[in-house]
């Protein structure tokens, strides 16, 4: 039966339900105003938990059994172990033995390392995916080999979709470096230590089940703590949740490459020209080798200019906790610690903060702190010649990233996404994105090596660097430029089969995915 | 002759190139096997070339198989035709459109500050080359080619000549050692390359062997442009006539030093402080400046100390360098930052060309300053050392606006 669809916002053909519930399509930045209340989980009953406050069960099979799992449910997971964890692919064996069927995966984000997950959305286990798809399981995906569609959303549309009850968490399972057996959890001790669980914090206040799974239990209490036992039914003690070296992934280096430092040269140099650097700036620098490049040069124009920022968002490492300790920031802001650095950072440095998409990016709350942040740098795999930007799928209409908190730092006061012009010949400046996952309205800078493009409606942007000597171009000479270099690509090719939908900061769809063509 | 033939580079970390296998048949036609991955959106557009080219070399049968990592045309079509040119005997070349923006000349005495070096061989180097602004680029066929690479390397950096925007920087190949490198000329001569290194040159002769060959290559084409000469002395023997070599000729535009072949020829090592070298390094400076032309300073290949280099950048600019090599990109400011005057330097300067100003405002025909009378040539380097300044942006443009004097 064919599925009607309905032209949203930035005009892109959205189905009127997908996986059989319906959807609305996106409306705008800030039209789509829900009404309502909020989701509420169940009343429970100290008369049902154990009074001494032991909530501990043998194992996670065990746990899961109690929470009692069954086919269709939702089942959710963080991603604080990056790819190191061990418990999601862990999670879906058991289910598999036990002879589930048709499960919704809801992690905060996937791995690589969950690449076995495979196995159990091809047996049925695992009905689809509502999360992210990256690497292997996004190539699976584009295949058209999941049973239902994929659902990708940002940090903060995750918390959204929890509290709002878009999505009903039926069991969360919380790997936790180190708890006690009332199930208060922390990030920041143990073997497995990631610093910080702000990602399991809406699955904590709002699952039907609370499992927190431990390689480091301590006596009550286990301080500080970052999850409350208060939301926990069950405590599983293993021997290893996570691989240390791959919670803490090494890939969060400063480039080498000359050209992406330049890239990250002319970043700052542009946000020092427009008069963007100044006492009491905020910023925000992602974890990749460009980003964090960014940010030692903001340091060094830091102290050129003897000031400080007021904070700087993390994602932490080394660098930023360099810079936290050398007095150049006040607060780091952190939603996720890349390395040890950050780890013991956030332990030891009461200035180094853990937050959760709740404080930082939830759109369906009064305020959050994304859009006080006055520089942020993210990435992109395509941009096109209205600013709008894709980071979930490449040129060649596969689908292999998650979202990430980038739609969410959209609403930073200037966004900068420093991009090569080209990656491998395949241009990044684009005539039209092949999956819109932000609005162009939202994106001010486009920094290429080649040239740097401010978005028209920035005219007080265009205004300060008229007289700069940084090559400022429009994004339509940017992207003739790259295609001069080039050539011209072919569009991708897709089959009609709708293989996963980009939900928007407020739940709305932005955009579909397509099978790629055999 | 064989029937088989391969060229190009495959393996983990190669990108932006391709490794093509040809292998000539009797009458199966034209079979391509295309593995890329750029596939989805270049794959009709590479074969659509492949198909062109095989046709431009009157190929009819033969099994082609492209590893691409994402290649350009120009470096598609490089590859492709030095495997065809391993297999037929012929004398075409699949030439594709200059570009009209390199298509520009450059000057004797133009700065040449930095030249960055590029491996002739290895495409994903040179396409960004000419953003991080160096002086010149190097293509280079000599030491940075492996022996049984020459020859598609020579190709490759015809094509890349054509088709490569280097962005205004001067245009530069390294030739192999003569009388090797003469060979060489016919893939850079009719490609407007703006200069050519001469590799371990010893004798004035050598100079002239390679004048006397691109005139030819360019009479056959009839072509007329200068193409600049930097001999690179890298000898004992090199250093003794480096003064020949400088004057032999008019488009001899620098001297350089290769100090790695140097020390060694003297059977000795490189040392930092380089007191072994310091001796050859005057000479060069001296035989240079007598010749009038500039004189170039030998790489420092230490990428990752950037003090280091600002210290060897100081020492060269002491000695009378006008330039140096390099072999990062990174390398390139720190080199202009350091060859570029200092603030006394620039003072002095600063005032000199004030007086000059004013004496032209007045009509005088003599500038002095205060009692002291400035010759012409002291004028003329004030004014390069405002200019080198400002393009290091160590000056405003319009400085004159608030000099008080």
């Amino acid at each position: 039966m064919p599925v009607k669809s309905i032209k949203n916002a930035v005009g892109r053909l959205i189905p009127e339900t997908i996986n059989g519930k319906p959807v609305i399509p996106f409306q705008g930045v800030g039209k789509y105003k829900p009404t309502g209340r909020k989701f509420a989980p169940k009343i429970v009953t100290c008369a049902d938990y154990p009074l001494d406050g032991n909530k501990l069960v043998p194992n996670l099979k065990e746990a899961l059994i109690k929470a009692g799992i069954k086919d269709g449910m939702t089942i959710s997971t963080h991603h604080h172990f990056r790819n190191g964890d061990l418990i999601a692919v862990e999670i879906f064996k058991i289910a598999q033995q036990l002879g589930i069927k048709d499960l919704v995966w809801y992690p905060s984000a996937s791995f690589p390392c969950q690449e076995p997950i495979i196995e159990q959305l091809e047996n049925g286990t695992i009905h689809h995916i509502e999360g992210s798809m990256n690497g292997a399981l996004g190539r699976f995906t584009s295949q058209g080999k999941m049973k239902g569609v994929g659902v990708l959303r940002s940090h903060g549309g995750r918390y959204q979709a929890v509290q709002d009850g878009d999505v009903v968490i039926d069991i969360a399972v919380i790997a936790a470096p180190t708890a006690d057996p009332f199930g208060n959890a922390n990030g920041v001790e143990g073997p497995s230590a990631c610093g910080l669980l702000g990602f399991a914090l809406a699955d904590s206040q709002y699952a039907d089940k609370v499992i927190v799974v431990t390689d480091n239990l301590v006596d009550f209490p286990c301080i500080p703590w970052q999850i409350h036992g208060n939301y926990v039914d069950y405590v599983v003690q293993m021997g290893q949740i996570g691989i240390p070296e791959k919670i803490v992934s090494g890939t969060t280096q400063i480039t080498k490459s000359p050209d992406r430092l330049l890239i990250a040269e002319m970043t700052a140099q542009f946000c020092d020209e427009a008069g963007l650097i100044k006492d009491g700036f905020s910023f925000q620098a992602g974890a990749g080798g460009t980003a964090l490049s960014i940010g030692v040069f903001f340091g060094e124009i830091m102290r050129r200019k003897g000031i400080k920022a007021r904070f700087a968002r993390g994602g932490s490492n080394k660098y930023l906790v360099d810079i936290l300790e050398e007095g150049l920031v006040e607060y780091i802001l952190d939603g996720q610690t890349f390395d040890l650095d950050g780890v013991r950072s956030m332990r030891d440095n009461p200035r180094h903060v853990n937050t959760s998409p709740f404080t930082s990016y939830n759109y369906h709350g009064k305020g959050n702190f994304a859009g006080i942040v006055d520089i942020v740098i993210l990435g992109a795999t395509e941009v096109d010649v209205n600013f709008n930007a894709n980071v979930v799928t490449h040129s060649d209409g596969y689908l292999l990233h998650g979202i990430g908190g980038w739609q969410n730092c959209l609403f930073g006061k200037n966004v900068i996404l420093p991009i090569p012009l080209f990656r491998d010949r395949i241009p990044v400046i684009r005539e039209e994105v092949t999956t819109i996952c932000g609005p162009g309205e939202l994106i001010d800078i486009i920094v290429t090596e080649r040239g740097i493009a401010i978005n028209p409606l920035r005219k007080d942007l265009i205004d300060k660097m008229k007289d700069s000597k940084l090559p400022i171009k429009t994004i339509h000479e940017l992207k003739e430029e790259a295609e001069r270099i080039c050539g011209k690509p072919k569009a991708a090719e897709f089959e009609e089969k709708i293989i996963a939908a980009i939900k928007w900061v407020d739940g709305t769809v932005i955009d579909v995915v397509k099978q790629v063509k055999k | 002759m064989s029937n088989k033939a391969v060229a190009g580079n495959r393996g983990d970390d190669i990108r932006s190139d391709c490794y093509v296998e040809l292998e000539l048949t009797k009458n199966k036609g034209i079979q391509i096997d295309l593995q890329s991955k750029v596939k989805t959106l270049f794959g009709d557009s590479i074969i659509e070339l492949c198909k062109k080219e095989l046709k431009f070399f009157g190929l009819k049968n033969c099994i082609i198989k492209i590893e691409d990592t994402g290649a350009l045309d120009y470096v598609l079509a490089a590859r492709i035709e030095a495997a065809i040119k391993q297999l037929i005997d012929t004398d075409k070349e699949y030439l594709l459109d200059l570009l009209p923006q390199n298509k520009y000349k450059t000057k004797k005495d133009r700065y040449r500050r930095s030249r960055l070096y590029l491996p002739g061989n290895t495409p994903k180097l040179a396409l960004n080359a000419g953003i991080h602004k160096p002086d010149g680029v190097i293509l280079d066929l000599e030491d940075s080619v492996a022996p049984a690479k020459k020859f598609e390397a020579a190709i490759l950096v015809r094509n890349a000549l054509r088709s490569v925007d280097f962005y205004g920087t001067e245009r530069m190949v390294r030739i192999n050692q003569i009388p090797k490198g003469l060979d060489d000329l016919k893939y850079i001569v009719p490609h407007n390359v703006n200069l050519i290194l001469v590799p371990k040159c010893e004798s004035a002769e050598q100079i002239k062997l390679v004048n006397e060959k691109i005139d030819k290559i360019l009479n056959k084409h009839n072509l007329s442009y200068n193409i600049f000469l930097m001999p690179i002395i890298e000898s004992a023997l090199g250093v003794i006539k480096a003064y020949e070599i400088a004057t032999v000729a008019e488009n001899v535009v620098a001297l350089a030093i290769g100090l790695e072949d140097y020390t060694a020829d003297l059977g000795t090592q490189r040392t930092k402080e380089g007191k072994e070298t310091f001796l050859a390094r005057c000479q060069i400076v001296n035989a240079a400046k007598a010749a009038g032309i500039q004189a170039i300073d030998s790489v420092f290949s230490d990428v990752s100390d950037m003090e280091a280099l600002k210290q060897n950048v100081l020492e060269s600019k002491s000695l009378g360098f006008d330039g140096m090599g390099c072999i990062h990109p990174r390398q390139i400011k720190v080199i202009h930052e350091f060859f570029a005057p200092n603030e006394k330097e620039i003072d002095k300067a600063k005032k000199i060309v004030n007086a000059f100003h004013i004496a032209t405002e007045k009509g005088l025909g003599v500038v002095s300053l205060g009692s002291k009378m400035i010759d012409p040539p002291v004028v003329k380097r004030a004014q390069r050392t405002i200019e080198q300044a400002i393009d290091a942006g160590k000056l405003k443009k319009n400085w004159r606006n608030n000099y008080a004097g």
